[in-house]
């Protein structure tokens, strides 16, 4: 924890002051909260300043002071390969938006299904699924990696996507969220309609969970966006990376290579580009309440 | 509604007694529901439950090699009994590498759960100014993935580019570096501690934001300070959800894998057995021994278990005591 920003922890004699200050602006309180901003944003700033730098002045300049040579790498990075980088970031946004989209109406139809009908073995069903959110990754991804092997489709956009569109989780936020905003008796009335279920749920039952399901899309697509062991088993062929396999791999070149480390980390910079923009976008419908559920439950 | 005028439920609209209002009534009941249920099974038995199945059975099994072991068929598979799963708890390896995430997650989940309560209880405090800038600058870490996270972090590691080892060496100080074997852990903390303070934080913070205020009011008019509110009111208040992340910060501590998987060009002193799962990825691909690295893999996932239900059985009663 030593290059870490210190953050003071409140001293107790916060508690006293509190009593007389009430409803007025606290400098403690409001202090730490920045301190834990500035180190969460530390690394971020620094990757602005670095990637802005040719490869001499990475190691000889002052770390956080920015240079010019932002474009350069830019170019040069693109140049890398044909264009390889840019094929990572593609490959991305197809293994995470389309494997968030496909995993979110599933976990979505799955889950309206547990919350909104009855049947025998529902009860056993909700179990198994439980403990799937328990399931580590661990257990599964070489044993996926075999079983895919049989199959043929190791090293194919498949491996990767395939596996991730299950989600316990997801289906059990689902649950929840049909359970809390679809009313029976709208099912029921698109019932008597004679409204067949898949009409009533793409039509009626999804628009009502649809601030719930960009939850689990978001979920998802961090957790495919984020998965690096997968990908990492799966794929030989450096054409099909996503961006986190991708710049592992030219990391590890670096390590021999170190004019390589400039195009990394104008990589790094790129790649949080458009994530970013994302998050601060869908920013509200981050209402995350891991317990909610799960005390119901 | 309307609704109250017609008759309820999808069986009413066929009267008729006898057998055909009980095939509709059976359709209806269970096979129109499984069979919106079959993508989301199917998936799960083929990515779930069926690499969970063919994991057990390779970890009792190992290779046998016949002959001088040249031939096509001099290899094969055999029943190995426990084999695979002594050798994997006996190895020092693998020991070792428990031992280090041990103290990784004890460092690391009071660290990270501690801030991220603080954080929540300072963003639900009305003294606290800049809540939204520090929210989503605490929280924006979530969105960088564990490999760029490490790759950052592992520059500002190197003594040549860190600010802090500028600071310190224009002091005449020298600095220790992180990457060093004996503190490369604090190293791996600190990366794991960066990109999950805010998720937890959001997470205490949304249910702190659920509980309605006027139990504050009441509070504040019996005189109890924000210090005490937090303390005696908002924490008890959300302690299913503080329960929620640390069970989820320990089952991701077990599986660290992408941290100090992207250090290691950077950091000499990470083995490629780090950590249990680089262990079971190593025994896998490296050595192609898919047997050890099976069983391995059945023990991390036990432990998991374990480790949940006994966390699980702890806390419960505090936790969740007036649920029963």
């Amino acid at each position: 924890m030593t290059t870490t920003a210190i953050r003071p922890k409140p001293t107790p004699t916060t508690a006293a002051r509190a009593t007389e200050l009430r409803e007025r602006p606290s400098f403690l309180s409001t202090g730490i909260l920045i301190l834990g901003a500035l180190y969460c944003l530390f690394p971020v700033l620094w990757v602005l300043a670095a990637a802005s730098k040719s490869g001499t002045e990475l190691f000889s300049t002052f770390t956080l002071a920015p240079s010019t040579h932002l474009w350069d790498n830019i170019v040069e990075l693109t140049a890398y390969r044909d264009g390889l980088f840019w094929r990572w970031m593609l490959n991305t946004a197809l293994y995470a938006g389309v494997g968030a989209v496909v995993s979110t109406w599933m976990s979505a139809l799955s889950g309206y299904v547990l919350a909104k009908f009855d049947f025998p073995g529902k009860a056993g069903i909700f179990k198994v699924l439980l403990m799937g959110v328990l399931v580590p990754g661990v257990i599964l991804a070489i044993p996926q990696y075999l079983m895919l092997a049989q199959a043929g489709l190791t090293n194919t956009y498949w491996s990767v996507l395939l596996p991730q569109i299950i989600s316990p989780y997801g289906i059990y936020l689902a649950r929840i969220y049909a359970a809390a905003s679809v009313p029976g008796d709208v099912i029921e009335a698109a019932r008597t309609e004679g409204a067949r279920e898949m009409y009533i749920f793409n039509r009626i039952a999804m628009p009502m969970m649809l601030p719930g399901l960009v939850t689990i899309f978001l979920f998802q697509f961090v957790a495919i966006w984020n998965n690096f062991m997968l990908p990492y088993i799966m794929l030989g062929d450096d054409h099909l990376f996503p961006i986190t396999v991708g710049l592992n791999g030219l990391l590890n070149q670096g390590a021999s290579a170190p004019a390589l480390y400039t195009l990394v980390l104008a990589g790094a910079l790129l790649s949080i580009v458009p994530l970013v923009i994302m998050f601060l976008l869908l920013q509200r419908y981050w209402r995350v309440d891991l317990a909610a559920g799960a005390v119901k439950a | 509604m309307a609704m109250t005028v017609t008759r309820t439920g999808p069986a009413a609209k066929t009267a008729a007694p006898g057998s055909p209002r009980r095939a509709k009534n059976f359709k209806s009941r269970v096979l129109v529901p499984y069979a919106m249920l079959a993508p989301g099974i199917i998936l799960f038995l083929l990515f779930m439950a069926a690499p969970i199945v063919y994991t057990l059975f390779l970890s009792f099994q190992k290779k046998k090699v016949s002959g001088l072991g040249l031939g096509k068929n001099s290899q094969s598979q055999v029943f190995a009994g426990l084999d695979n799963y002594i050798s994997a708890l006996t190895d020092p390896e693998f020991t070792a590498s428990v031992l280090r995430v041990l103290l990784y997650g004890v460092i690391l989940i009071p660290l990270m759960l501690g801030f991220a309560l603080l954080f929540a209880l300072l963003l639900d405090s009305r003294r606290t100014r800049a809540g939204n800038f520090s929210r989503t600058a605490i929280f924006l870490p979530y969105a960088v993935p564990a490999v760029i996270s490490s790759l950052l972090w592992g520059f500002l590691y190197l003594p040549g580019v860190s600010p802090f080892h500028f600071v310190a060496r224009q002091l005449g100080v020298e600095l220790p570096s992180l990457l060093d074997p004996n503190l490369v852990t604090f190293a791996i903390c600190n990366i794991a501690l960066w990109g999950g303070v805010g998720f937890n934080m959001i997470v205490m913070y949304t249910s702190l934001k659920a509980v309605p205020t006027e139990i504050y009011e009441a509070a504040k008019l019996d005189g109890c300070s924000e210090v005490q509110t937090a303390l005696r009111i908002k924490i008890p208040i959300i302690a299913p959800a503080l329960v929620m992340t640390a069970l989820f910060s320990m089952i991701a501590t077990l599986q660290v894998f992408a941290e100090p998987t992207t250090l290691r060009p950077l950091a000499n002193s990470l083995s490629t057995s780090w950590s249990p799962l680089m262990l079971v990825y190593r025994d896998a691909f490296t050595r192609n021994d898919v047997f050890s690295a099976a069983a391995t893999s059945i023990v991390i996932a036990a432990a998991t278990f374990i480790i949940s239900f006994l966390f699980l059985r702890v806390v419960q009663k505090r936790a969740f005591g007036q649920e029963n």
